[in-house]
């Protein structure tokens, strides 16, 4: 059942993320859970909803199980529609042949057909690698003002960060006439965003001229974007302001996170009105027992703390025991931190166990960095897992497996 | 063998009538996130019961809103799902039937059509007021090896004097009822209370009702259990878990307050395979800020706790200033309280606003309540 949609979304989510290494072994990235009850994927797909964006293909790859499952039919979001939805894309097996996706530009390429079937006006493309909230209809509002066949979300950036990202140069109009992929001497600090709205003709126009040029590498910010700009469509820079942050590192993912801490939280996310949507378990409300001291800290349903909590962010389902302190840390879903374990400086993924009397990290001052413990581990009593340690499953079976502390 | 769900949301309104005033028993706001009709739905849903009539009565607008379409508890279904029964009051009908209904067996008789069409094998009826987490698929089970025409779910408790005036309960001998006690009575011991939960086969149910219509019975308990004592099997299904109800304000303090035991929550929402569904709101996690003090307390999402906060149990999106000192209260939705702020004892109904430097104090047997939306 197709009706017309002036605009359909396409989340690009088939990232794999390696730089957040543990944390990404089992799941694709914008499943990589977020600020205590969130999945990055759930900001853009919540913009979409906040924005009148009913229809949104989401195209995965790279370890779908956790995200086909979070995502389901889309009813968190409201997603669930007889008309549009959300809908899982993933690569697929043609008539002559079948093709991974191979870049972000060939993704959506693949997925025409699905583009089609609802006859759009405009295609959003997005990208499920970033924390921000932006009311995508204000901007397709200025692309349709702007008269625009692209428009392009700019962020503005340090001159000395600009080289990391698409920078763009636009007239005072808001008008690009020039585009540099990480530029070494950039010229301008508007940084792409990773979200562009196209005019659907053009944007299925250079697709498919895309497609037959072997020397492309079929991507948005290399291709695409060049190519209409050299034959001198009209590409506008849409001016974001708020907060952006691409939690693609460890650092990052954690820094972002914190973000949402101190008493003028850089990242605020709204109780009413356009609010974050998740998909949420059951559970009791959380508990604050007697011997409970929590500082600065944001904290989930299903939680249950009788220990310390100081400067950090607790997911759904997270117990602190007596004595216990956890400090500068972000703690995933169903984590227990027993009796007197101190976790310091640490991310720890979904349903680790810190044994009683461990120590996990170092203050942030004297540590090598951040420690991670990869999703389920149960880690022994009294032991010391050092700090910056990556541990995922290998490094837990040679150094840490049963209870031996090397 | 499939079973079907009946629950009773506006029964006992009138034993908390600060808290009714605008809305029905099933609706009243519970453990922080939580509406009485959440434990009776979520019951029913894990036994894989798909089909739920609510039987509603009057003030049912927050009741609507709670449930919305069913889906937070799985009940947003092609076939079942959640079925609200308004009253069935005929417009041309001077008579009888076109007055409000009084008792559970007059609430019945005005949902005769859902029951006649239901074409489940069994019926399991529900108070909204009985707080408990009850494997219904079991009580199922036991009812029809039993081979009981009705089963009620019983607790064995000690009766003082004074609770024996607001509960139902049983005397029986190997599971069967012998005597029922419903209208109130001096008298004190152990009894198989009644936690208002029964199942019986939808056929019984359906002849009873025809049967009660044509005789001009009015109760439930008093005329058809009373009455049918000695030909009819009624047995008793034993609950050990934890139950409460909330027959007055004293008692709706005290079994929020009873939540803080972690043997009641344990009990109560840690069950595994029996979640306790309710609506969900999407609030963000509750923030704790520097100089925050929290002491044996149970918080929802979506709070900002500045303050001190003792043995409170506190809804969702509640903020507590700076400098504030909340101990044993009960703090509803979107509760606002100021700077400097000293409360005791006190339950504050939905968006309450209690501003800066205020002092307010109750004491537990008699909790201040402040009315839904007032500023003080």
């Amino acid at each position: 059942m197709f009706k017309k949609k002036e605009c359909v979304a396409m989340l690009l989510a088939g990232g794999q993320g390696s730089r957040l290494y543990a944390l990404t072994e089992k799941t694709a990235k914008p499943a990589v859970s977020f600020g205590g009850k969130y999945r990055i994927i759930d900001f853009p797909l919540s913009n979409c909803v906040n924005s009148g964006i009913d229809t949104v293909g989401v195209l995965t790859q790279y370890q779908p199980l956790v995200l086909n499952e979070y995502i389901g039919n889309g009813q968190p979001w409201d997603l669930d529609r007889t008309y549009g939805g959300v809908k899982i894309l993933p690569p697929y097996q043609g008539m002559k042949k079948a093709d991974w996706y191979s870049g972000t530009a060939n993704a959506i390429y693949q997925n025409l057909t699905f583009i089609k079937r609802y006859n759009p006006d405009y295609v959003l493309i997005l990208s499920g690698d970033h924390i921000y909230q932006m009311q995508y209809d204000a901007m397709l509002e200025y692309h349709k003002q702007m008269g625009a066949d692209c428009t392009i979300a700019v962020i503005d950036v340090p001159i000395e960060e600009a080289s990391r990202f698409g920078i763009m140069s636009a007239d005072e109009n808001g008008k690009v006439f020039k585009f540099s992929e990480k530029p070494k001497n950039p010229d301008s600090t508007l940084a792409s965003m990773g979200i562009y709205i196209f005019n659907a003709d053009k944007l299925e126009k250079y697709l498919e001229a895309d497609e037959l040029d072997p020397a492309s590498s079929k991507d948005f910010g290399k291709n695409i974007i060049p190519n209409m700009l050299a034959a001198g469509e009209k590409m506008y820079a849409y001016p974001f302001e708020g907060y952006w942050k691409d939690v693609g590192t460890i650092d990052s993912l954690w820094e972002a996170n914190m973000d949402l801490l101190g008493d003028k939280p850089t990242l605020t996310i709204p109780k009413n009105g356009r609010r974050v949507f998740s998909r949420t378990e059951a559970s009791a409300p959380q508990f604050i027992g007697a011997d409970a001291e929590i500082t600065n800290s944001l904290i989930t349903e299903g939680c249950e703390i009788n220990g310390t909590v100081i400067n950090s962010v607790l997911f759904n389902g997270v117990k602190v025991e007596k004595g216990a302190v956890v400090k500068d840390s972000v703690v995933m879903n169903g984590v227990i931190i027993k009796k007197n374990a101190k976790v310091d400086y640490a991310i720890l993924d979904s349903d680790v166990t810190i044994g009683e009397g461990t120590t996990v990290g170092k203050d942030k001052e004297a540590s090598k960095g951040i420690t991670v413990i990869g999703a389920g581990l149960d880690i022994a009593n009294n032991i010391t897992v050092e700090d910056g340690a990556m541990v995922n499953d290998s490094y837990y079976n040679e150094n840490l497996k049963g209870g031996d502390n090397k | 063998m499939t079973a079907f769900g009946l629950i009773f949301s506006n029964i006992h309104d009138k034993s908390i009538p600060e808290l009714t005033r605008r809305r029905t028993m099933a609706s009243i706001p519970f453990g922080c996130r939580y509406r009485l009709i959440d434990f009776a739905l979520s019951n029913m849903v894990n036994a894989e019961i798909s089909k739920v009539g609510v039987i509603v009565h009057d003030n049912y607008q927050s009741l609507l809103d709670h449930l919305g379409n069913g889906k937070d508890w799985d009940l947003a279904r092609r076939s079942g799902g959640i079925k609200i029964l308004p009253p069935f009051i005929t417009a041309y009908d001077g008579g009888e039937a076109s007055k409000l209904y009084a008792t559970r067996l007059q609430a019945l008789m005005g949902v005769m059509s859902f029951i006649e069409h239901a074409t489940e094998d069994y019926v399991v009826l529900s108070d909204c007021d009985s707080i408990c987490n009850l494997d219904m698929s079991d009580l199922l089970l036991k009812h029809a090896e039993s081979g009981a025409d009705i089963t009620f779910v019983t607790k064995k408790e000690y009766l003082t004097e004074e609770k024996a005036q607001t509960r139902k309960f049983f005397e029986s001998k190997d599971g069967r009822i012998t005597r029922v006690y419903n209208e109130p009575k001096r008298i004190s011991g152990e009894f198989d209370v009644c936690l208002n939960i029964m199942v019986m086969k939808t056929s019984l149910l359906y002849n009873l009702l025809v049967d009660a219509m044509a005789k001009g019975y009015k109760s439930f308990t008093s005329d058809i259990i009373a009455n049918n004592i000695e030909t009819m099997n009624f047995g008793t299904y034993e609950f050990n878990g934890f139950y409460a109800t909330v027959g007055s304000m004293e008692e709706y303090f005290e079994c929020n307050m009873k939540l803080l035991d972690s043997d009641v929550r344990k009990a109560l929402f840690d069950i595994p395979e029996r979640a306790i569904y309710t609506k969900v709101r999407n609030s963000p996690p509750t923030k704790y800020s520097t100089g925050a003090t929290i002491k044996n307390s149970l918080i929802a999402d979506g709070c900002e706790i500045e303050g001190t906060v003792e043995n409170c149990i506190i809804f969702r999106g509640t903020k507590i200033s700076k400098n504030s000192v909340v101990k044993n209260c009960i703090l509803m939705q979107d509760t606002y309280v100021g700077a400097n702020v000293r409360l005791n004892c006190v339950i504050a109904d939905k968006n309450v606003v209690i501003k800066d430097d205020r002092e307010l104090s109750g004491h537990p047997t008699i909790p201040f309540y402040l009315n839904k939306g007032v500023t003080i």
